[in-house]
């Protein structure tokens, strides 16, 4: 496995700040932050595929983009070609790599897509899709995994697997870091990233940045009386 | 499918080396020379231009789909068929450079095309790239289609006019040795290009960004699949002018049977399209000659019903 990934004075102007970062592996880091945040700018930046001031070195050494070395998953589930599930996941190996169905089908079985496999990604439900764009995103078994929106569009059910899938990911070594917007499953990772404005306003465990204040002040909620689920946070 | 369809080929290259307007077998028994001379000098030519612009159009088709992620983008939708053309009616019309003016002249169309094209849709930047691109091209064919129509209404005479008017519609008709032997490398070396770009474009289907974290360098990648659009398009209109709906339409007969992988199917669509003009030219040398149909018109006249019945079948 590669070391940690470290973002130095990266930024995106006008969509976020200079930030400094430390990301380890084996851990799960949630990025929240209410819409137009800049969650995607940093997730984008951290993986590399936007430009702009900053450096981002994985183990120490600029990062070179490889199926093995980190995934990047956007939040679009557009396809354009219809293409079978199976043979989508099968990019995620690389352009040079040899097909390994075995490496295919068990992403698929971890996104409980095998059952999808056969079928034209193009007649699949918009959840159906992101489920086997999650497993295009494993397949290779990448040291980082950087998701936008993963669980976005799933089931209940399958926003819980999709958690332990990408905790058990982080649990043989990756790095997962993953945007969402829901905030009881978000107090499942190891830690927390909160972004508003551009900016980076807390950076910890759970509990400590998912706060009272930082929930009315963000994204303006409060926690509902008697374990209700969220309220509007009175102003 | 590959294999099928390089037996197709080989039999129609065949069938259109042996049909013509005199029977070469009966000409060898009483002059061996002769028979030899229009072997060599006219059937030959024809045939294998056939053979060699077919499979670039193909090619050059499946390529830009792939590279625009577009089901509807052809060669002639990045500039290149364009400027190729407007570079060989200026060279050859007007300059009065022959055979081989005309190429250079059309070769240098599709790589002024190509230029234009690159400047203007930041071919070195990577976010936005390939919608820049699709509108850079419309652009550039639009304003390379106004300078024909203007080379055209400047022809030196009315014969001139004649002429540029029938050889953009198209044809293989007395093609020469020479004009084969121009353009053979250059295709060859654009469907090399094209080919090995193949693994690049799968992975595209998933986006640039995607493309990028796999490995892919996007930039080369496009830079490559443009040149060699431009080498078998520039080519293939040197010495055939315009020949449509063959790099449009022959992507969505093969892509298909590779799974729908469009780098992959860059090999069979080269095959098909080398099928489909070789079959196109020898049906229009059985129909009347008086009819004086043209390959382009033919392709386009049995290629466009074609694609709204592909459009109306759900694609």
């Amino acid at each position: 496995m590669a070391g940690s990934l470290e973002a130095h004075a990266l930024a995106r102007p006008p969509m976020l700040a200079a930030v400094n970062l430390a990301l380890h592996p084996g851990t799960m880091t949630g990025v929240i932050g209410p819409n137009g945040a800049g969650k995607t700018s940093l997730l984008r930046a951290l993986a590399g595929v936007s430009r702009g001031p900053g450096r981002v070195l994985i183990g120490g050494q600029p990062v070179q983009p490889h199926p093995r070395t980190l995934a990047w998953l956007p939040a679009s589930r557009d396809a354009v070609w219809p293409m079978t599930a199976a043979a989508l996941v099968a990019l995620g190996l690389g352009p040079s790599a040899l097909l390994d169905n075995a490496a295919v089908a068990a992403a698929l079985a971890a996104c409980d897509a095998s059952q999808l496999a056969g079928r034209s990604v193009d007649q699949l439900s918009t959840g159906e899709r992101a489920r086997v764009l999650l497993a295009r995103a494993l397949v290779a078994q990448p040291a980082w995994l950087l998701l936008d929106e993963p669980i976005a569009n799933l089931d209940p059910g399958h926003r819980i697997d999709v958690m332990l899938l990408l905790a058990a990911q982080a649990a043989r070594g990756a790095g997962v870091v993953l945007a969402l917007h829901d905030l009881d499953l978000a107090a499942r990772c190891d830690r927390l990233l909160l972004i508003a404005g551009g900016q980076l306003v807390a950076d910890g465990p759970p509990a400590e940045v998912l706060n009272a204040a930082h929930l009315a002040r963000h994204f303006g909620v409060q926690r509902g009386g008697g374990g209700q689920g969220w309220e509007r946070a009175a102003d | 499918m590959n294999l099928r369809l390089a037996l197709l080929c080989t039999a129609l290259l065949l069938a259109s080396l042996a049909i013509g307007p005199v029977d070469l077998l009966a000409i060898a028994q009483t002059d061996p020379a002769l028979a030899r001379t229009l072997f060599v000098e006219l059937r030959l030519p024809r045939a294998g231009l056939a053979l060699l612009i077919g499979a670039g159009l193909g090619a050059g088709g499946a390529a830009a789909q792939a590279l625009l992620r577009n089901p509807l983008a052809s060669p002639d939708v990045l500039g290149p068929a364009s400027g190729a053309a407007l570079g060989a009616v200026i060279a050859g019309y007007f300059l009065g450079g022959g055979v081989l003016g005309m190429a250079m002249g059309s070769l240098a169309g599709a790589g002024g095309g190509l230029a234009i094209l690159l400047a203007l849709a930041g071919a070195g930047s990577r976010a936005g790239g390939t919608t820049r691109l699709v509108l850079a091209g419309v652009a550039v064919s639009t304003l390379f289609g106004v300078a024909i129509n203007l080379a055209l209404s400047l022809a030196p005479s009315p014969f001139a006019l004649y002429d540029l008017m029938f050889w953009l519609m198209g044809s293989l008709a007395d093609r020469t040795l020479p004009q084969l032997l121009l353009a053979a490398p250059l295709i060859a070396l654009g469907l090399a290009l094209l080919l090995r770009a193949g693994p690049g474009l799968d992975a595209l289907t998933l986006g640039e960004d995607v493309a990028h974290s796999l490995g892919v360098a996007l930039p080369a990648l496009r830079r490559q699949v443009v040149i060699g659009i431009a080498l078998v398009t520039g080519a293939g209109v040197a010495v055939a002018g315009n020949i449509g709906f063959v790099g449009l339409v022959v992507p969505h007969l093969v892509r298909p049977f590779v799974g729908h992988r469009p780098g992959r199917a860059i090999l069979p669509a080269a095959l098909a399209g080398a099928a489909l003009l070789l079959a196109a030219d020898i049906a229009i040398r059985l129909l009347p000659a008086d009819l004086n149909l043209k390959l382009g018109v033919f392709t386009a006249l049995i290629g466009a019903p074609f694609f709204l019945w592909l459009i109306r079948k759900g694609l």
